[in-house]
């Protein structure tokens, strides 16, 4: 179906890095016109990286890209609105105390003496914008009082209409939209591919990438994996294309882990029983052995993370139970999981893990102080041996333990993380997404880390969306599928029926 | 400059101290060479008078504010209630002191002075519980913004604007005079040194240098100041990390409404009244200021240096001086302060540090390349 002399986007050879991560690792991207193009990956995996190259609110290191036949710089922005190239983004940037017509024609009002707005042509107009997107709406009621879903085409026709676009990205569109909703979108983007507009659809929801694109483009690691008809791949195909696998034969690793798993403990160390939260997680039982590491796999969303916030106390479970050590767990919350023992190594590694401005020092004692009391300092000294110890132990590279840690790379203040969990001593190490983002290297040392870690007797959950990671360093895995656990595997994993678990094909 | 004094003077540069201390140095300068006898002092009594006396004196109240502020914005907060705060803590404790006086005809008011009739509680009671319902305010709106996660500035308005009413009920809408000699020491009393050293030094100025050592080592000798800082810079880290994120809160504007008891009680000493409608009127400007000016950053919050407050503090209270001492009317300081924001809001942008730094690297580029 692509014909190369109808392409209106051909990104080649595009390179990024950050300090840290090789965000884009020579990436082509092509774009036809008249097709839904999605563009898929874990986090990660550079999607946005690319997007953002694209619509020039980022530079790549090398790279070229055509537009319509020409070589362009995108520099900016606004001048990717110029070239026409639109782009709407999950959060809709509009005023929902205006309405439709404002929205859609602010700046660029009709005038009559350069100061009154024509009322009349400004509404007679933005009918017509929404009129070609298939929506007959009343324009002068505020756009708060629509659907997220008109809200969100509200944005599409601004897009649209500002530049006269022939480009239109759309950016996780339908994360907050339900299934009808969903399908008015769809109607509406199939009709703007047959005016021959091209859409790049970026969606963590696989189903809408068979449902509506003609062509997807799989990333992973900041790599193209490549891209492909929509109509000749499975369900199973593209989870294996993004989750990425492997031939290298079983490495050192896997016999360290096979090691390891002989002294595994028989009495349980955490349980859950039917442990759930309502919207969040189905009620789910799970149990956790001494110097076992349990992986738990499936695609973002599945509810890796909810079971992790629930098994720290970061949320607080509304059915079921827990118990460490066999006594039942009565408080949920960070402080508390602490003093029992279980520590969280948490997803968003800015949001919920550094502290930036405090130093490394300071990061890495964190979790050991705030389970002492107040007046219980860690003296001067000691923080300076615990840091210096576990910089060591992670070879975290820095000049001193006194850097902030804003100033380090991501694959670093991952290990200063691990750090300030390591040293609070936990018999439970949960981490979720640790080698997100990070170099390899890096990660070799963190799964190595967790085996380690195992043959001290502790034991760990280790979430990753690289299916790679989870059997290398699991002796357990549990796949969690729409917010629930779906299959659990122990022993020798069958590669192949854990990714039919994950994309809910196992017969 | 590799020696150890080099690298001192470069660990200061980079400090937070640097600023408000160079600023302080700076308008110090300007009054050395532009105000005749700014430096003088005089010894009366044993007492030493001056300009510099003055401004540590009644910069005191200013500087304890400030430290208990500093901690709160610390957080990433902000507490506009410190000069209502100082308005309860005074007519509680000036209503402590002189029940009676409301409604008596004070034709003769010496009369009373030092009567033990006037002094109707015992006056630990009259400076303790001036404090604690002080700190109680605090503790109020530290409830507001960690658990009713309500904005600080919003939570705090709340007793900014009640608080005055409530010391009005206090008071009975009644301004209170105060007779009582050891009461009015607080404020106006000077420590007098053993052993006849003529450098006795105002009292209040003792309490602001007790509640500096005292806050800078509840801060730093526990683990305090880490738990502050790490709440104010990223309180989901925090959280995560098993601080209790909401208790730190609670206790810095707890120990906010503790400091401005203290000074409330400074200031009604000193005039010896309890005024509930003008007592520590906008001195939360004044505070929030001198928090600036001492390099914690408003909003964000996070590393603090309560050192650099109280300096800051100094470098408030000299430039009111200096305003005064230049001939400009005392109804005009607040559009003085006004530049003084200007000021430090241009000084401390990042924009302008980095402007600096521009011109001061071309300047020695070409030295550079010459060599």
């Amino acid at each position: 179906m692509p014909d190369p002399s109808n392409d209106i986007v051909v990104m080649t050879g595009i390179d990024k890095s950050f300090p840290g991560v090789h965000a884009l690792d020579n990436v082509a991207f092509s774009l036809a016109r008249g097709e839904i193009h999605a563009l898929v990956g874990e986090n990660g995996a550079g999607k946005s990286t690319l997007i953002k190259i694209l619509t020039g609110a980022d530079r790549a290191d090398s790279g070229n890209i055509e537009f319509d036949g020409r070589m362009v710089t995108v520099r900016s922005p606004l001048h990717a609105q110029e070239l026409g190239i639109s782009t709407v983004y999950q959060e809709i940037n509009l005023c929902p105390n205006l309405t439709v017509a404002e929205n859609l024609l602010i700046g660029r009002q009709p005038e009559r003496l350069h100061f009154a707005i024509r009322w009349g042509e400004l509404n007679r107009r933005a009918k017509t914008f929404m009129r070609d997107l298939g929506l007959d709406i009343d324009v002068t009621q505020p756009l708060g009082s629509y659907s997220i879903a008109i809200q969100q085409m509200v944005a599409i026709a601004r897009a649209l209409s500002i530049s006269n676009a022939r480009v239109l990205i759309l950016d996780e569109p339908t994360s907050s939209l339900t299934i009808t909703e969903t399908a008015q979108l769809f109607e509406v983007m199939r009709k703007l591919r047959d005016e021959g507009i091209a859409i790049i659809f970026i969606t963590h929801f696989l189903d809408q990438v068979f449902q509506v694109s003609d062509r997807v483009t799989v990333l992973r690691n900041g790599a193209l994996v490549g891209t492909y008809a929509t109509k000749s791949l499975s369900r199973l195909d593209l989870i294996r294309l993004m989750l990425g696998r492997s031939l290298a034969a079983l490495d050192d690793m896997t016999a360290h882990k096979m090691e390891s798993s002989k002294r595994i403990g028989t009495e349980p160390l955490l349980e859950a029983e039917q442990l759930g939260l309502s919207g969040a997680l189905e009620p789910l039982d799970l149990t956790l052995h001494k110097g076992e590491v349990v992986g738990l796999a499936g695609i973002l969303g599945s509810g890796r993370t909810e079971v992790a916030r629930l098994l720290f106390g970061v949320d607080k479970p509304d059915t079921g139970t827990a118990r460490m050590n066999g006594k039942p767990i009565r408080s949920f919350s960070p402080s508390a999981s602490i003093r029992r023992g279980v520590a969280l190594c948490p997803e968003d590694r800015k949001v919920e893990g550094i502290i930036g401005e405090l130093s490394i020092r300071e990061n890495i004692i964190l979790a050991l102080q705030a389970g002492r009391y107040w007046f219980s300092r860690i003296g001067t000294r000691e923080q300076y041996e615990i840091a210096d110890k576990y910089m060591k132990l992670l070879s975290i590279s820095a000049p001193s333990p006194d850097q902030k840690v804003k100033n380090l790379s991501g694959g670093n203040q991952q290990k200063v993380i691990v750090a300030r969990w390591l040293a609070a001593n936990p018999k439970v190490l949960i981490l979720d997404e640790p080698t997100r983002g990070i170099d390899v290297g890096t990660k070799a040392d963190i799964q190595r880390l967790v085996l380690d870690l195992a043959d001290e007797g502790k034991s760990c959950v280790f979430i990753s969306s690289e299916l790679d990671e989870v059997l290398r360093t699991s002796h357990r895995v549990v796949v969690m599928r729409d917010r629930a656990k779906a299959d659990e595997f122990a022993g020798q994993v069958d590669e192949k029926r854990l990714m039919h678990s994950i994309a809910g094909t196992l017969s | 400059m590799n020696n150890g004094f080099g690298s001192a003077w470069s660990r200061f540069t980079e400090s937070m101290l640097f600023m408000p201390t160079l600023a302080l140095a700076f308008i110090l300068v300007g009054d050395f060479f532009l105000v005749p006898g700014f430096f003088e002092l005089e010894l009366k009594e044993g007492h030493l008078y001056g300009h510099i006396i003055d401004i540590l004196w009644h910069g005191s109240p200013t500087m304890i504010l400030a430290i208990g502020m500093t901690l709160v914005i610390a957080t990433g907060g902000v507490d506009l209630s410190v000069g209502a705060i100082i308005a309860i803590a005074s007519s509680v404790s000036c209503i402590m002191i002189n029940p009676t006086i409301v409604g008596m005809n004070l034709a003769d008011p010496r009369q009373f002075i030092n009567d033990p009739q006037y002094t109707w509680m015992p006056l630990v009671l009259v400076v303790i519980v001036p404090l604690v319902i002080a700190t109680l305010c605090g503790l109020w709106n530290g409830m507001l913004v960690a658990y009713g996660r309500i904005q600080p500035m919003v939570a705090t308005l709340i007793l900014m604007i009640a608080g005055r009413g409530i010391a009005q009920l206090i008071t009975n809408a009644m301004q209170i005079i105060v007779f009582n000699d050891t009461y009015a020491y607080i404020g106006n009393g000077f420590v007098i040194l053993p052993f006849g050293l003529p450098l006795n030094l105002p009292f209040a100025l003792y309490i602001a240098g007790a509640v500096l050592l005292a806050s800078v080592l509840l801060t730093r000798s526990t683990a305090i100041g880490l738990y502050v800082e790490s709440v104010g810079i990223n309180a989901r880290s925090s959280f995560y990390s098993g601080l209790h994120e909401r208790r730190v809160k609670l206790f810095a504007y707890g120990f906010c409404g503790f400091c401005a008891g203290v000074a409330g009680l400074i200031i009604a000493s000193n005039i010896r009244t309890s005024d509930a409608n003008n007592i520590g009127l906008y001195t939360e400007l004044d505070a929030i200021l001198a928090v600036v000016i001492g390099g914690t950053l408003l909003g964000a919050g996070g590393k603090f240096s309560l050192t650099g407050s109280a300096i800051g503090a100094l470098v408030l209270q000299t430039t009111v001086v200096s305003m005064l001492s230049f001939g400009v009317p005392a109804s005009a300081i607040i559009a003085v302060k006004a530049i003084v924001v200007i000021l430090v809001i241009l000084l401390y942008a990042e924009q302008t540090q980095t402007f600096i730094m521009g011109l001061v690297s071309r300047r020695l580029a070409p030295q550079e390349a010459g060599r």
